[in-house]
């Protein structure tokens, strides 16, 4: 199966039914043929040979026949697919510059969050994305060097956890989980297809806008805290995976993001109050003091 | 761009300027078939070199141009990695040989071109050993492979210290102190080698092996690995190694003199004979012919052509032969019959397979 995810074009191999059966609901969408299609990746999802295909069985992910991780579990196929696609773009996508961060887009311009997995990130990626803002990206912000804009790249969103609970009760029949996975190392890991206008409009780039650190904190209010320009650059430099390979002009395309951008950290325990605080911000709002 | 064989890596670095009537799907296949070899780097400067890059379509063009952009930031750590282990052991006052990779970097060699280098390898005189490793340590690399035997593997028998790793920057360092492993039939000597060994200009105090040693290093360590999945590469750095030195005849004569001093003439052959035949490497006449007699007998010989055809493939697999898998297993247990008298070789091998079938398997 051929699809391409924004700039990246994946050949996609297996015939294990739940991949099978994730591949067409996560990515029915994205489906691409013809002689014209280039594969950037072929990566392949495969039972283990001998004993373990049948006993406790295992499931390989294959780059061009060479397995970069340890096996999984036999259920966990479209988690494996799913990170296995992400190594592969944070990997070798050098001609831009990755951050692991969401990005999402409104009017035109770019709201980058970065932050490390448990953060509360993906969760107000996916409530944010059902309330008039479009997903670039739910894991790598794509950064195109020469311009410094946001490119995307649109694929299912992951949710671990109580998580998954939360978005399906926040956004209704708005969303449905083509996979649910449990008992993975992260826990419970499900995927959800990303919305048809942000496959539609994979070709639309985002100017640099926002930049925020969201964190989940039990029973806070939703709210905006200063952040320095400076502070922000380093934090962005930590959350980028291949600052080194840029140099200076990976120092320029951050530094021209931080200029460009409102930066704040963002604290919130309710997702209703965090989406409007963030409407807010997309009128123009600016919380506090822009501190250098 | 039809060929018959398969191996579009070979292809692509023989050849670059018979991909430019490829289909966007054959592109796709060179792609592949190249970064499985890592040789995208190399295609990409040949290609550049060429003025072809433009002409390539822009879906695979991107992964060359990628391809070049990492090999050209790796290319500036390893200077830096190069100057900071100088100065580590700098009181030492010994010399320190790069080699491989590393050692085409410094001297700004055709075979550094596109040449992606994980290691850093060198070579320093044996007595030396443990004040260089000292050094280093006190540097920051620390050592890799814990298990006792591993160490003692090392240690004892082979021509190298266990991998030192950085413990900041994550560099590799590989300590050699001769050519081969020490237990090897008949081992060149690298008091030889080092004798020999040449300054490079703009990197004080670092060295490179002669000219002649280099290329015979470079064959020796692809004919005697235990696994091939640089074949491919590794011989096309010989390839560009032999091109640089093109009809020097002193260096001709240097290569063959060399090969008989350092015991070496059977792996001068075969380098030979598979640089040849890969990528029609102009090898003089008379070079061949006094080469040539080193080769194994008549059925021994036709076998190992057989072998080296299929070990020194580009490693996907849509460029395999068929009996490639058994070819590997094969060259694998030469590589340890070479490495060892038999009956070191026997232990050897069964404390590793021992080891391998009582390790607990690791929760991911």
């Amino acid at each position: 199966m051929r699809i391409r995810t924004g700039p990246v074009g994946f050949c996609i191999r297996s015939v294990v039914p739940e991949v099978v059966r994730g591949l067409t609901a996560l990515y029915g969408d994205q489906t691409v043929e013809g002689p014209a299609q280039f594969a950037d990746f072929h990566i392949s999802i495969e039972s283990a040979r001998g004993l373990r295909r049948w006993v406790r069985p295992q499931l390989y992910f294959r780059i061009d026949g060479v397995s970069p991780f340890a096996p999984l579990p036999g259920n966990q196929g479209m988690p494996m697919l799913e990170w296995g696609m992400n190594w592969c773009i944070s990997g070798s996508c050098h001609q831009f510059l990755i951050l692991h961060a969401a990005v999402l887009e409104r009017n035109g311009l770019a709201l980058v969050m970065p932050a490390p997995s448990g953060s509360g990130k993906s969760t107000l990626c996916a409530a944010l994305l059902f309330n008039g803002w479009r997903l670039l990206s739910d894991e790598l912000a794509l950064i195109a060097t020469d311009t410094g804009h946001l490119v995307p790249l649109p694929r299912p969103v992951s949710l671990k956890n109580e998580s998954i609970n939360v978005i399906q009760r926040f956004a209704g029949d708005a969303v449905t989980f083509g996979s649910i996975v449990r008992d993975t190392v992260k826990g419970t890991v499900g995927h959800f297809a990303p919305p048809p206008d942000a496959v539609l409009r994979a070709g639309v780039r985002a100017a640099p806008g926002w930049v925020i650190f969201p964190r989940y904190v039990a029973n806070a209010s939703a709210e905006f805290a200063p952040l320095s320009r400076g502070r922000t650059l380093m934090r962005l430099i930590e959350n980028a995976f291949n600052y080194n390979l840029h140099r200076e002009a990976g120092f320029r395309v951050l530094a021209d993001l931080v200029e460009g951008s409102i930066c704040r950290e963002f604290s919130y325990s309710s997702l209703g109050e965090a989406v409007q605080l963030f409407d807010r911000l997309a009128d123009g709002h600016r919380p506090g003091e822009d501190t250098p | 761009m039809t060929d018959a064989d398969g191996d579009l890596a070979c292809l692509a670095l023989r050849e670059p300027q018979r991909l430019m009537s490829g289909t966007l799907s054959q592109w796709e296949s060179v792609i592949r078939q190249a970064a499985r070899a890592d040789v995208l780097g190399r295609l990409a400067v040949m290609l550049d070199s060429l003025g072809l890059t433009e002409a390539v379509p822009p879906a695979p063009r991107l992964h060359l141009t990628v391809a070049r952009q990492v090999v050209f930031a790796q290319h500036q750590e390893l200077r830096r990695e190069m100057t900071l282990i100088l100065a580590a052991v700098k009181d030492l006052d010994i010399p320190v040989v790069f080699l491989k990779g590393a050692a085409y970097v410094a001297a700004n060699l055709p075979a550094a071109r596109g040449r992606l280098c994980s290691d850093i390898d060198i070579l320093v005189p044996k007595l030396a050993l443990p004040e260089v490793e000292g050094r280093l340590m006190l540097h920051g690399w620390m050592s890799t492979h814990h298990d006792a035997y591993d160490q003692r593997y090392y240690r004892q028998w082979m021509h190298e210290l266990p991998p030192m790793q950085h413990v900041r920057r994550g560099t590799v360092i590989d300590v050699h102190h001769g050519l081969l492993p020490d237990t090897v039939r008949r081992p060149p000597n690298a008091a030889l080698l080092l004798a020999a060994a040449r300054a490079v200009p703009g990197l004080p105090g670092a060295q490179v092996l002669d000219a002649p040693d280099m290329v015979l290093h470079s064959m020796t360590h692809l004919f005697h690995n235990e696994e091939f999945s640089h074949g491919l590469r590794d011989l096309s750095d010989v390839d560009l190694l032999l091109r640089h030195h093109g009809d020097d005849l002193d260096f001709w004569a240097s290569l063959l003199r060399r090969a008989s001093t350092l015991h070496l003439q059977r792996n001068l052959y075969y380098g030979l004979f598979a640089v040849r035949e890969a990528f029609g490497t102009p090898v003089p006449a008379q070079v061949w012919a006094e080469a040539a007699p080193a080769a194994p007998p008549p059925v021994m010989r036709a076998l190992m052509q057989g072998l080296w055809r299929r070990g020194l493939r580009g490693p996907h697999a849509l460029a395999a032969l068929p009996w490639t898998s058994t070819a590997t297993l094969l060259l694998y247990l030469r590589a340890h019959w070479l490495r060892m008298p038999p009956l070191l070789l026997a232990r050897h091998l069964s404390i590793k397979a021992w080891k391998r079938a009582t390790v607990k398997p690791v929760a991911v």
